[in-house]
């Protein structure tokens, strides 16, 4: 047996002064056998958080090997639900775990292992951000969150100690827009079909976001009312799609994105001035000098949230193994790594140790920029004066509309959104 | 005595000689087939496939007029791609085989055509994308050169640009073929058809083209099968917007849905097979090979 210390410290960090608090609150170095240096988690997920970063920063401080493989959403969901045994560690967003839990490919993981878990943000807990905050529509992550019992397969509205997936990544999307094309201050969702952007328009054709988008415009429109976005009946999906099959024969879309890039480039060419788009999009689109605005909406944001889960089949070891993981995501570094691209972290305090003041200052609290902000791969993503498209953590997570969904009627969405793209 | 047993061992090595390539198409081509016919009939929940013998796969997809419409939409790709990359691919070819006279320049033209492959299909087809766009190349061209005041919006993201990426990247398929055949076109033919006073034009159609219809038919063949069978052209070509059969089948292999994504391939593949069947109908390949 040897003792291996765990945390090495960031250049970043170690600089940074206060880095003696940041030690206190880190868990004390274990005792660990050899055999964990042996140990391959095999992880999959979407783009997002499939990080090499994060996987090499894994193997200097914890020193086991994590691989992993970066897939788009429809492919992770199936790849969960159809083949348990090619992955260890789930990395899917919380919709993707109401649809993929019921098969038992994962198992549920004791919240009294989780060092950090009392400081998970309340929306992963009691799904409250702030004591009086109204739980929006849609799979709010806490209703995915939790079961009765480490076999549990249903879910639980209470913290029973059994989490399903542990909270890594989560942000609130709007549309993007191209302010130089426009000229004029967007305000409404329902801007995503005013004809004056016909042909220049676009949303994303993955079928459980798009239609969260899709209702948020319709509602916007005055079109109708949902009384739960994230739960429609079929009645409502024909409606929602209709609208938006007029538009398209209409010729208010300029094309469709399914990945990340296509929707970088589209804004970027100026095909398309106004899109549904992910934040990270945005800031790609910035980078190449060219102005880009997530726009904050009046009728709020539509959120989601990513999170790890553990397959069935990890034990012993392995198990352990992950369990050291999951610790480590939660005591920082990785959380300052994704804040600092624009997402935001699920224990957002211990975040706050791996990033400078300036940063925090932007990222999460929502003040103007003092010095150049970079991104953790050392690109400037804003400049001095700059302040965060719709304002702090608070402002935005708290103005969630409705989360990314899973329906009842998910089915019969599918196939009519296949009908609306086919259209 | 004797007889019977060498026509018997004759027998089986016939039997033999063919059994690698028998076993070769059973596993890889007969057994999936079948599969996907199996899985056609199953059942599907979001997650998850059940065995099952039920025509709602097939009812839905039948009964749905959206299905009628990719198809004619698939159709209408295929026919467009032929009818273009037939002109093109017969040209070049006829280039090739008669107005090139050394074998060395005929072998390095040839190899020119092939160029576009070395690298690999996305990328040449995605290359389109920033050439036709708003503010493209052809675009700007078209806008300094005054033939239009507004950027062309059906460049991209259109049929037009789907089938000009069908034709970029598949005609190659059609020349292939059709030089072969030409190729081995008796001159003598030719000058005899000169000689009996055939224009020029009447000798390419009533001497050139019978000789080089198992060579189009190939080529034909070639075409429309990949052209229907696409789906990751029409995807990024048109901007997600308009769908072919292929795409039908990749959304629902997306969203778990493999029942009817098999359905939705097995009418595919009928409708594929019919097309061919319908085509040999017109050249017995394999007697003018």
């Amino acid at each position: 047996m040897t003792t291996i210390p765990r945390i090495r410290y960031s250049r970043r960090s170690v600089l940074k002064s206060g880095l003696a608090a940041a030690a206190a609150t880190l868990p004390a170095p274990m005792v660990w056998s050899q055999a964990i240096k042996d140990v391959t988690l095999r992880q999959f997920g979407t783009g997002v958080s499939n990080l090499n970063e994060v996987a090499q920063k894994v193997k200097e401080d914890l020193g086991f090997t994590l691989q992993m493989t970066a897939l788009d959403s429809d492919s992770v969901t199936q790849r969960a639900a159809t083949q348990p045994n090619s992955f260890d560690i789930a990395d899917i967003e919380y919709w993707i775990c109401k649809k993929v839990w019921p098969t038992g490919n994962l198992q549920a993981m004791d919240t009294s292992k989780i060092e950090n878990y009392d400081k998970i943000v309340g929306i992963f807990r009691d799904g409250k951000l702030t004591p009086d905050s109204v739980i929006a529509q849609g799979t709010a992550p806490h209703s995915v969150g939790f079961v009765d019992g480490p076999g549990g397969t249903e879910f639980v509205n209470e913290e029973s100690g059994w989490m399903t997936l542990i909270p890594t990544i989560y942000n609130a999307d709007t549309l993007g827009i191209r302010p130089d094309l426009i000229n004029r201050p967007i305000n409404n969702w329902s801007e995503l079909l005013n004809p004056e952007f016909k042909g220049k328009a676009s949303i994303l054709d993955i079928a459980s976001i798009g239609i969260m988008d899709m209702s948020m415009v319709v509602e916007s429109l005055g079109e109708y009312t949902y009384p739960d976005k994230g739960n429609m009946t079929r009645d409502e999906i024909d409606l929602t799609l209709g609208i938006f099959t007029e538009a398209k024969q209409n010729g208010q879309f300029r094309a469709f994105w399914k990945t990340f890039d296509e929707s970088v480039n589209l804004m970027a060419s100026g095909e398309v001035v106004i899109q549904s788009m992910w934040s990270p999009a945005i800031t790609a689109v910035r980078a190449r000098g060219i102005p880009c605005v997530y726009q904050p909406l009046e009728e709020g944001y539509r959120s989601w949230g990513g999170g790890i889960g553990l397959s069935k089949s990890l034990s012993g070891i392995e198990l352990d193994a992950a369990y050291e993981y999951i610790n480590w995501y939660l005591s920082g570094w990785v959380g300052g790594f994704l804040m600092r691209q624009g997402y935001y972290s699920a224990v957002p305090e211990t975040s706050k140790l791996f990033m400078t003041d300036d940063e925090w200052g932007f990222w999460f609290e929502g003040k103007p920029a003092q010095g150049d902000i970079t991104n953790p791969f050392g690109q400037v993503m804003e400049q001095a004066g700059a302040v965060r498209d719709g304002g702090s953590f608070y402002e935005r997570m708290g103005n969630v509309a409705c989360w990314n969904a899973v329906m009842d009627e998910n089915q019969y969405m599918v196939r009519k959104w296949n009908e609306f793209i086919a259209a | 005595m004797q007889r019977t047993a060498n026509k018997l061992s004759a027998d089986l090595s016939g039997w033999l000689l063919s059994a690698p390539i028998a076993l070769v198409l059973a596993v890889f081509l007969l057994a999936p087939i079948a599969m996907i016919v199996i899985v056609s009939f199953w059942g599907a929940t979001e997650y998850s496939i059940y065995p099952d013998f039920q025509f709602e796969n097939y009812e839905f997809l039948l009964g749905s007029s959206v299905t009628y419409r990719v198809f004619l939409n698939t159709f209408k790709y295929a026919a467009a791609t032929w009818a273009i990359t037939l002109v093109v691919g017969f040209i070049v070819a006829y280039f090739l085989a008669f107005h090139v006279r050394s074998l060395k320049w005929q072998v390095a033209l040839f190899l020119l055509c092939t160029i576009p492959f070395w690298t690999s299909n996305i990328i040449r087809m995605i290359s389109w994308i920033p050439f036709l766009g708003r503010n493209g190349l052809a675009n700007s061209l078209l806008l300094s050169t005054g033939v239009v005041d507004e950027p062309v919006e059906w460049l991209l993201f259109s049929d037009f640009s789907v089938i000009l990426a069908f034709v970029h990247l598949y005609t190659l398929f059609m020349i292939v073929p059709i030089f072969n055949t030409m190729i081995r076109i008796d001159k003598s033919l030719i000058e005899a058809a000169v000689d009996a006073g055939a224009s020029g034009l009447q000798t390419v159609w009533h001497v050139v083209i019978p000789l080089a219809k198992p060579g189009i038919m190939i080529g034909t063949i070639f075409v429309v099968t990949l052209v229907m069978g696409d789906f990751i052209t029409v995807r990024f070509m048109s901007g997600s917007q308009s769908a072919n059969m292929g795409r039908m089948i990749q959304n629902d292999i997306g969203l778990l849905q493999y029942p009817s994504a098999s359905a939705t391939a097995v009418i595919l593949l009928v409708t594929v097979l019919l097309v061919i069947g319908i085509l040999l109908r017109f050249v017995d390949i394999r007697s003018e090979l």
